[in-house]
């Protein structure tokens, strides 16, 4: 008589686990209390324990698979038994995980887009035990187009094989394709545990569960060091005054260059950490708001900066920018020194995981070894997408932050 | 194994009447043959011809006789034993040589090989490799002649053992129903490959056959150029004139092994078997004749000797410094060229 | 544009053939006094006489050769096969004759001949009946092999192959000579070894000849009442094989099943797919299916018979396979 194995509940709040690994083969004898798989489960690698003797005659779902509790994940029986009926009873509700249900063709009459593209599917990747990613000749072609990880990638194909819906809806907000530096970003599938927060944290706060870090930055140095530049006699007329913004982006680019989780996008299923900095910085024009956006801001000099600051900030009130000029973004900045603003909290810009707000710089009295004295003082608040950014690590960033404008210098090398 | 094959003393004996001229062609046409034959069978052993290769000697009278009765816009189909045929039709000795050595100056440009020698102009429609596969092509030739009502005659020439198979018995039918002006002639030299007539055949007499299709019939002395000349004339008489056709078995012999990989003799027939039908070599045959009639002496055949031994010679040397097909020849002529 | 069956669609063009050039004959069994097995050649003896319209005995090989001899010399023959089943016979003189020719003889001699026939499965017809050549004839370099499936393309396809300088097989769809469709009046002519996209559609290609072609509109109508557009390319010639076409449709759909009539060893669909995982491997999203008929001879009871042949819902099965919507 065959045994199911089923996904079991290995933590008190697990409702779905991913099947990371099968101990046993198909095939292979276990004895009650083998352990014959481990499972992810919200919390931690867990164990999954044989419940019979016998032999495993079936691995209903393959490695990598996440499957909800309950759930038939193979079979335990004598060798040669029959099993057809076990998992006949399965064979609708298999795998269903996040794997969206492939579409379903009779409910999609539309005509123009006859075959529904369905979300991408992530997470749990198409690699073979042995490492391989399966994936379709033409999935490969886009991904290495468009410099999507194909590792990054659930499939929803045969055997997780990767095929052109997948990678096609992971795509889709891809803004340019791979720079010099190599693939323009990393996606990483949501592991049980981030799934958790994210799906605790939104109900809690709304559908981004954000917190916001605020810091004060000591900004007499970048007031030198801007006051020189701007002085500087060698500077041709038509090229641009530096601004402290310009600055401020500068550092903020490079920072996030050395925080990546916080250059990072909310994708639903993934948090796509980008290797690229693309900062949206936030203008104000004559009904609105818009973000156009400095493309690979990291690598750009200031001055480039600066031009393209100016230029994009122009056209952005006459209304002239294309959309690709304001959409993928990986990180916004908000600047409303200007208004005199101390301080505020900007909201974030999806699917951006951050914002920095920056508040104007004023002069203070600050107690600066021991004694009282005014230093041009500036507060930045960075506004978290908890589901992405955690406490530590937006705080670590806007140390950085902090470390470059209070001492200029440490952004040239 | 000595009575397999048909006696030639059973054939008809003709009395024919043949000029001096006519006479010193055929005796040289045959010599060139033969010689032909020997240096391709030498070239063969020396790795200069590959493939298969079938020798015509001691049956010279055939195809020479035969082919003595055609117009030149005649047309002929043979099996793979053909390069007599190919020279008796007038193709020259360097365009088959050179083929037999599959260059591109042969007369399939070299992809035809000793089995498929072919010459339009000529009206020489090709060596054919499966046996009795040709046979109803003549039938289709002498067809199309009638259809445009033409009087050209087709001729077939292909061994004793084709006679078993089945498109023979369609084509003789067919030829025979349609009143085709075809000439179907059977070598018969006793041995299909390694197997004896009368080990393949129910019956010995290859012209009975044609009694099934109510098809004219002559059975011939094929070592007699002579009698083969004045059967083929009655042939294509029939066949141009009243558009029937006929079947005529040659008896006749081969003195070689079916092709290069077989002996001469041994496992299917005797050294005496052999020696026994070279007493009555063709080119013997002739030559007694035309010297008895005063047509020739022994100089003369010295003299006629030397000619064919230098025009093979010249072919040998024409055909090893020919050019080997182009590269490009490989793909060409699969399809015809777009009109 | 006049309607027409497929069969009156060959007999036009066999009509207008022998009327335009007078090397062109018919030969065959009972395709004179009997007016054709299948009345493909109605009416030709008594406008062309028994010269042109030549009644043979039961055997293919010889009259094939004749053919062949003919042509050889400059006839252009269409050599009627009763069917594709009997010309087995007579393959010898199709492949080592025909097909041959101008290779063997350096060029010097062409071959301008056309066998035509039923092929293919009928009705109820048995294992020695009912059987779908064209991947046989099609290995053969030195033919060209036709398989029309509408009557349009049949009649346009048998006068470019009358015309034809080479040797083409022409097999047509047994069960097919009671189609009807729109046939162009006037000069019709369609090209040798050109593809025609039958239905057009984004999401699958399905690739079919003859009578295969049926099925798989059939198949692309069920799949739209499910949201899905197939393409249809409709190959007719098998040999030289329109790989542009079939590349261009699969490279806009990237998925591809290939069906056809014949068995699925070596078949033609194995051809198509050897195309397309060389030359648009990296179009493809999924494994090229294909549909064939069953690998057993036919067997004659009915039920046995249908469960041997492909049809619509194989097509459809195996398209939402390749869009992995199974």
């Amino acid at each position: 008589m065959a045994t199911k194995i089923v996904m079991e509940a290995l933590s008190p709040t697990m409702e779905e686990g991913r099947l990371v690994e099968w101990k046993k083969q198909e095939g292979e004898p276990v004895a009650t209390g083998d352990v014959i798989a481990e499972v992810e489960t919200d919390k931690a690698v867990m164990e999954l324990v044989a419940r019979a003797d016998g032999t495993l005659l079936k691995h209903v779902v393959a490695a990598g698979t996440t499957v909800p509790v309950s759930q038939l994940v193979g079979v335990i029986g004598e060798p040669g038994e029959d099993v057809s009926s076990l998992l006949a009873g399965s064979a609708n509700g298999k795998a269903k995980a996040e794997a969206p249900a492939p579409p379903a063709v009779a409910a999609a009459p539309a005509p123009a887009a006859s075959v529904a593209t369905p979300k991408p599917v992530l997470a749990p990747t198409a690699a073979a035990p042995g490492g391989r990613i399966k994936a379709s000749p033409l999935a490969r072609k886009i991904a290495r187009d468009r410099g999507l990880d194909l590792g990054a990638i659930r499939g929803s194909g045969p055997e997780g094989r990767i095929i052109q819906r997948d990678v096609e809806g992971a795509a889709v907000q891809s803004p340019e394709p791979a720079g010099p530096g190599g693939p323009a970003f990393r996606d990483v599938p949501l592991s049980q545990i981030r799934k958790t927060i994210a799906k605790r944290l939104a109900q809690s706060i709304g559908p981004i569960p954000t917190f916001y870090l605020t810091s004060e930055i000591d900004m007499e140095r970048t007031w030198d060091a801007r006051e020189t530049l701007v002085a500087g006699k060698d500077r041709s007329p038509d090229e641009p005054r530096i601004s402290y913004n310009d600055i401020i982006l500068k550092a903020v680019a490079l920072s996030l260059r050395q925080h990546p989780d916080c250059n990072a996008w909310w994708q639903d299923d993934r948090i796509r950490y980008w290797n690229e900095v693309h900062l949206s910085m936030a203008v104000a024009v004559e009904d609105g708001l818009i973000t156009p956006v400095i493309r690979l801001a990291d690598r750009k000099s200031l001055r480039e900066i600066a031009r393209e600051a100016r230029e994009l900030a122009g056209r952005a009130r006459e209304r002239r920018l294309t959309p690709a000029e304001y959409t993928g973004g990986t990180f916004s900045v908000s600047n409303l020194g200007m208004f005199d603003i101390d301080q505020f909290t900007a909201v974030i810009n999806p699917p951006e995981a951050g914002i920095l707000a920056v508040g104007g710089i004023t002069p203070k009295p600050v107690v600066v070894d021991g004694a009282t004295a005014i230093r041009r003082r500036m507060r930045v608040t960075l506004s978290c997408d908890h589901r992405v950014i955690d406490g530590a690590t937006g705080a670590q960033f806007l140390r950085t932050l902090k470390g470059m404008l209070e001492n200029p210098l440490t952004m040239v090398y | 194994m000595a009575g397999s094959a048909t006696k030639p003393s059973k054939a008809k004996k003709a009395a024919p009447a043949a000029s001096a001229e006519e006479c010193h062609h055929w005796l040289r046409q045959m010599m060139l043959i033969r010689h032909f034959e020997e240096k391709a069978g030498e070239a063969y052993s020396l790795g200069k011809i590959g493939g298969f290769c079938h020798l015509y000697i001691g049956q010279e009278a055939v195809g020479v006789g035969c082919i003595a009765s055609l117009r030149p816009d005649d047309y002929i189909t043979c099996s793979y034993r053909e390069h007599g045929h190919a020279l008796a039709r007038g193709m020259s000795a360097r365009s088959v040589m050179a083929e037999l050595f599959g260059k591109a100056t042969g007369c399939s440009g070299g992809k035809g090989g000793s089995m498929h020698l072919f010459d339009a102009e000529r009206g020489f429609l090709g060596g054919h490799g499966i046996v009795g596969g040709h046979i109803p092509l003549t039938a289709g030739t002498a067809f199309a002649a009638k259809y445009r009502g033409t009087d050209q005659v087709s001729a077939c020439f292909f061994g004793e053992a084709a006679v078993n198979i089945g498109a023979f018995h369609e084509a003789l039918n067919m030829a025979s129903l349609w009143k085709l002006p075809a000439i179907f002639v059977c070598e018969n030299n006793g041995y299909g490959m390694g197997t004896a007539l009368a080990r393949a055949s129910a019956i010995m007499d290859i012209s009975h056959r044609a009694y099934s299709y109510a098809m004219d019939t002559e059975a011939v002395d094929g070592q007699d150029v002579l009698a083969v000349k004045a059967a083929m004339d009655r042939a294509v008489a029939r066949a141009r004139t009243d558009s029937m056709p006929t079947l005529l078995e040659m008896r006749t012999y081969r003195y070689v092994g079916h092709s290069m990989s077989d002996a001469a003799h041994g496992t299917y027939r005797t050294k005496e078997e052999v020696e026994t039908f070279r007493q009555r070599d063709p080119i013997k045959v002739l030559a007694e004749y035309m010297k008895a009639g005063g047509m020739i002496d022994n100089a003369g055949i010295a003299a006629m000797d030397e000619e064919v031994v230098a025009e093979v010679a010249d072919a040998l040397q024409f055909a090893e410094e020919s050019p080997d097909p182009p590269p490009e020849a490989l793909t060409r002529d699969v399809y015809a060229e777009p009109r | 544009m006049p309607t027409l069956t497929y069969r009156d669609a060959l007999n036009e063009a066999l009509l207008e053939e022998m009327q335009r050039d007078p090397d062109v004959f018919l030969m065959g069994e009972e395709v004179g006094e009997y007016d054709g097995a299948y009345k493909v050649s109605r009416g030709l003896l008594k406008q062309f006489g028994p010269k042109r319209v030549v009644d043979t005995p039961i055997a293919e090989l010889g009259f094939a050769g004749i053919g062949v001899g003919a042509a050889m010399v400059g006839l252009r023959p269409v050599i009627e096969m009763m069917t594709w089943n009997f010309a087995l016979l007579a393959i010898d003189q199709i492949v080592n004759s025909a097909a041959k020719m101008r290779y063997m003889s350096g060029g010097q001699i062409g071959c301008p001949i056309v066998f035509r026939g039923p092929g293919g499965s009928a009705l109820q017809l048995g294992a020695q009946h009912s059987q779908a050549f064209e991947s046989w004839y099609a290995h053969v370099p030195g033919l060209k092999v036709i398989a029309p499936a509408t009557p349009a393309d049949a009649k346009g396809l048998l006068k470019s192959a009358i015309r034809d300088d080479d040797p083409v097989v022409f097999i047509e769809g047994e069960m097919l000579y009671n189609l009807k469709g729109e046939v162009p009046e006037g000069e019709h002519l369609t090209p040798i070894g050109v593809a025609d996209v039958k239905r057009e559609g984004g999401d699958v290609t399905l690739v079919c000849h003859s009578k295969s072609v049926t099925i798989a509109l059939k198949a692309a109508d069920q799949l739209a009442e499910a949201g899905i557009q197939a393409e249809v390319v409709d190959l007719r010639t098998i040999r030289p094989l329109d790989t542009d076409t079939v590349l261009r449709s699969v490279g806009k759909t990237h998925r591809c099943v290939v069906v056809e009539e014949g068995w699925p060893f070596a078949g033609v669909g194995a051809q198509v797919v050897d195309v397309l995982q060389r030359d648009a491997f990296d179009e493809l999203d999924a494994p090229v299916v294909r549909v064939t008929g069953a690998d057993v001879p036919m067997p004659y009871n009915k039920a046995l018979e249908k469960a041997a042949k492909a049809d619509p819902a194989q097509v459809v099965a195996a398209a939402k396979r390749v869009l992995y919507l199974e």
